[in-house]
């Protein structure tokens, strides 16, 4: 199949960037959207220009490297979907597909279509974790968890930490990822004890970073590859709620 | 080169804990004096790196993606072994050890797995502390699942993403101590080299991925945590930036490299569908589990739907050749069953380089028995990928699937303290050759790369500390100032050929010599051909290669280049290992070396033993030297699974 591309060039994080036009002609409909882009690097390389950056590792849909918006949609037209899985059978012959970063405030673009999502690791190493040092453990059997219970902190935990949320939101907010990664733990028995102190480390950390507010759209969870549900905003909301509460109380959280 | 293992003496299930005892500790308030470089931060790397810090160490972290839960171990599906004996079905930690010598075809030290599976039970305990959801049963009970090579339900599992959810786990026990200060973590760095100063390793060289700036890290103690070489084929289910580089810095500075041939085709994958294509996707191994492998029994039908070939028309191969563990038999005898009946004309789907490579595997018995529901939520994120890259329906058609390189057992040689040659280097996970011998089972690469990084090393790391005492040499000193211009010349180098072919073109050359030559079943002839093409493929890379951009900014191509050219020296060593290993073993099928029914034909009296090449300069060949194995405990016997 043929293609036109417009893809976002911009050299580096200080520089302006812009839409640049490429034609590709050849293209297998069972390749890889990166792939396709491997064979557009390849000629641009072959014809002296510089390659389109772009991030990406395991290729498989759950490193969360990979972080195009195509045509206006993170991670493109396929629902449930990463952009290294979605496959060129998903576009026709002769389609224009425009191709651009991630976009948010708080995820500078560094080069091309990379950006630079650190404001994720911070708000994880604000509060995403057990306090349980290595050694400490209980047999694994001691305390059982409810199949149901268990089932829905893996729904959370399913999360790849891509990003597509925050920048389909119109706001950036980065509500639906910090939900899934407090969720997570808040649910089950091991994480209960510092839940409180979880949900007001990392909501403090995520406003901090810049994310916008949320606003109920539910854009993030249309773009999100593995379906997290809007559900886990609305707990995290509650156990933020509470945890604010007994602050406000003075009872020690 | 000093190949001391270190095993301690004493019987075997006694060993750990009396070598624990023997281990020289570091007082509490000295553990700050000392530094630890990590690199990498997959299971291995991340679940030593928050140790460390636990233990109070100062730790550097370095990985070559933006976040360190992006490590490859997220991409493991089917699940963690752990001799529990949850199941009632008899497994032990006796078990579990014999089953991976067994598996590994008795070329791994028995020590070292037998230690593996005494700390098995203690991952599961730390990873549900850290909140990982793993599969539970309606009694809020640990669920299990049978894989390949074990008659017993072991396997841990989170969903098909265990690997993602053990990661996650490490990962935010390394978060806590980055929050705490206790752990600097450097992403989007990639290691170019070792630095041994005074005969130890005390540093590390980085280039930043996104500046470009080459860096000199000075510390007590290297870690290399930096995972397999499978990339060396171009075509694996690796993620993209899988590198030897790391460790090749590491054995040219040294460090004895073992085993390089041992690696491992997993046979269940998505078959290969053209030219252009850049990874193979796996489907674990636990849809085995439920799936029946077959092929048409007659050439005429490899073309048909499917689902219209009768019963009688099938051949399951692997259930007639291996009844007792049939579509389960262990994974390299698996492939080479795939292989044997695809090269017999007997494959299915397209036609890709004149051959049609696929088998079917087969869920419709699966879903007669326990409904669509139950497989839906086994397997369902596997269906679903497979339904996205191939446009297929596997509910209602069998999958097609072929093997592909997954896994390489060979590695950096450590000894029982999973110490280098080169004292102060420690290798854990993928990157070491230690526990799975000639041939890894299905989930024992997580447990081993935990197990390394949360119950091992933070012993045995404390002990070498308590040994050498703190003092970090100064980054200015003659060995560090040595390692930063050899990266920088490289580099340079590297941009300065003004060549024609782009590093890509390099990196798939190099893998169609490796599958063709040093894949699946290798021979003498084929071997010596591709240590012909070697060198001249190499020549071609050094004049003809193009680089694009510049060393100071985010350049993909140069950071490719550079794994490419590491690649291009390590296929040599890898083919050199396969020539000199004149026997069949696990995942290395020599075909002079088999029984009539084509079974892999070890040769115990001259080949028990662990290979580990030393580096002698670039213009001289490398020494091959011998870590025999001994057996006290277990006695080698021809590997059934009839
Ligand atoms: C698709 C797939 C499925 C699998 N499924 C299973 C399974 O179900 N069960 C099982 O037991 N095993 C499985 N395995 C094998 C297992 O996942 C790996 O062997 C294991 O996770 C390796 O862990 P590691 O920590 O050694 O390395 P990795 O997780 O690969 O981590 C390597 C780290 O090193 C860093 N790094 C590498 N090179 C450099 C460099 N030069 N500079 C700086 N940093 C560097 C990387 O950034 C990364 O952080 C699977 C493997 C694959 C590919
Ligand atoms: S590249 Fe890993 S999720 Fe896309």
């Amino acid at each position: 199949m043929k293609l036109y591309l417009r893809i976002w060039r911009q050299k580096n994080a200080q520089s302006e960037g812009r839409m640049v036009d490429y034609e590709l002609d050849d293209v297998s409909e069972d390749n890889s959207f990166l792939e396709m882009l491997d064979i557009l690097n390849e000629q641009l390389i072959s014809r002296g220009e510089e390659p389109v950056a772009f991030d990406h590792d395991c290729r498989e849909g759950i490193c969360g490297m990979c972080s195009l918006t195509i045509n206006g949609t993170p991670h493109g037209p396929q629902r449930l979907n990463t952009v290294c899985q979605l496959h060129m059978r998903k576009f026709r012959d002769g389609q224009t597909i425009t191709i651009e970063p991630f976009r948010a405030r708080p995820f500078p673009v560094m080069k091309d279509l990379v950006v630079d999502r650190t404001p994720f690791e911070t708000i994880q190493q604000a509060g995403g974790f057990v306090t349980v040092n290595t050694g400490q453990a209980l047999d694994g059997n001691t305390v059982p968890i409810p199949k149901t219970v268990a089932d829905k902190a893996m729904d959370a935990a399913a999360c790849i930490g891509c990003g597509a949320c925050v920048a389909a939101c119109k706001n950036g907010s980065a509500m639906l990822f910090t939900a899934a990664k407090a969720s997570q733990l808040n649910m089950v028995p091991q994480g209960k004890p510092e839940k409180d102190r979880r949900v007001l480390n990392m909501v403090r950390t995520m406003d901090e970073a810049g994310f916008g507010n949320c606003t109920n759209f539910g854009e993030c969870e249309a773009v999100c590859p593995k379906g997290i549900s809007l559900d886990f905003i609305a707990k995290m909301n509650r156990d933020y709620a509470t945890a604010s509460l007994k602050q406000l109380l003075g009872t020690p959280v | 080169m000093n190949l001391d293992s270190k095993v301690p003496t004493g019987p075997l299930p006694q060993k750990w804990e009396r070598h624990k005892f023997d281990l020289k500790l570091v007082n509490p308030a000295n553990k700050r004096k000392y530094t630890v470089l990590v690199v990498g931060s997959g299971l291995a790397g991340a679940s030593a790196a928050a140790s460390l810090g636990e233990l109070g160490y100062n730790v550097l972290c370095f990985c070559y993606q933006d976040s360190p839960r992006r490590a490859h171990s997220i991409a493991a599906q089917g699940g963690i072994n752990a001799a529990k004996n949850y199941q009632n079905d008899g497994d032990s930690i006796y078990r579990l050890f014999y089953d991976t010598i067994k598996g590994g075809d008795f070329r791994a030290r028995e020590a070292n797995v037998h230690r593996l599976a005494e700390v098995s039970g203690a991952i599961i305990d730390q990873c549900v502390a850290q909140g990982v959801p793993f599969a539970r049963e309606y009694g809020g009970m640990l669920d299990n699942r049978s894989f390949g090579g074990a008659q017993v339900s072991r396997t841990f599992y989170a969903r098909g993403q265990t690997g993602q959810q053990l990661l996650l786990g490490a990962y935010s026990a390394l978060n806590r101590q980055i929050g705490l200060g206790q752990v600097k973590m450097y992403n989007r760095h990639e290691m170019l080299d070792v630095v041994v100063h005074d005969g130890h390793a005390k540093g590390i060289i980085t280039r930043n991925l996104l500046t470009g700036a080459v860096e000199s890290w000075s510390g007590d103690a290297v870690i290399l945590a930096t995972g397999g070489y499978g990339n060396v084929f171009y075509l694996s289910t690796n993620a993209q930036g899988c590198n030897v580089t790391a460790a090749y810095r590491a054995y040219k500075r040294g460090a004895g490299f073992a085993n390089p041939c041992f690696t491992q085709i997993h046979p269940t994958c998505i078959p290969v569908h053209g030219e252009q294509q850049s990874k193979l996707t796996l489907m674990s191994e636990s849809l085995r589990n439920d799936g029946r492998i077959w092929v048409p029994k007659n050439k005429e039908d490899c073309t048909k739907d499917p689902n219209t070939i009768s019963e009688s028309d099938r051949d399951y191969f692997l259930e007639r050749k291996y009844p007792s563990f049939g579509n389960l038999a262990p994974r390299d005898i698996s492939s080479r069953s795939a292989k044997e009946v695809c090269d017999e004309g007997r494959g299915v789907g397209p036609v890709v380089g004149g051959a049609r490579l696929g088998v079917y595997l087969d869920f419709a018995d699966a879903i007669g028995r326990l409904g669509k529901d139950r497989i839906v939520e086994r397997y369902g994120n596997l269906f679903d990928m497979y339904e996205s890259i191939t446009g297929e329906d596997a509910y209602s058609r069998p999958m097609r699937i072929y093997p592909a390189v997954h896994y390489t057992m060979g590695g950096l040689w450590v000894d029982y303290n999973l110490m280098s040659n080169v004292p102060g280097l420690f290798v854990l996970g993928e990157a070491n050759f230690s526990d799975h011998g000639a041939n890894r089972l299905g989930a024992s690469a997580l447990m081993q790369g935990l197990a390394d990084g949360y119950f091992v090393a933070p012993y045995t790391i404390s002990d070498y500390l308590a040994r050498v005492g703190p003092g970090k040499p100064a980054t200015d000193s003659p060995a560090f100032r040595e390692a930063e211009s050899t990266v920088n010349d490289r580099l340079k180098r590297l941009l300065a050929i003004g060549g024609k072919r782009s590093p890509r073109y390099f990196h798939m050359e190099i893998g169609k010599i490796m599958w063709e030559y040093c894949g699946m079943a290798r021979n003498e002839a084929g071997i010596t051909t591709a240590l012909e093409k070697i060198p001249r493929l190499r020549e071609a890379f050094w004049n003809d290669l193009r680089v694009p951009g510049e060393n100071g900014e985010l350049n993909a191509e140069l950071e490719r280049a550079g794994r490419v050219a590491d690649f291009l020296e390590f296929a040599e060593l890898m083919c050199r290992d396969a020539l000199d290993r004149d026997e069949s073993c696990g995942g290395h099928f020599r075909e002079e070396h088999q029984y009539e029914d084509g079974e892999a034909k070890r040769r115990d009296e001259e080949f028990s033993h662990v290979s580990v090449w030393e580096h002698r300069g670039d213009d001289a060949e490398p020494l091959r030297h011998k870590e025999e194995l001994v057996y006290e405990e277990v006695e080698m016997t021809t590997r059934s699974y009839k």
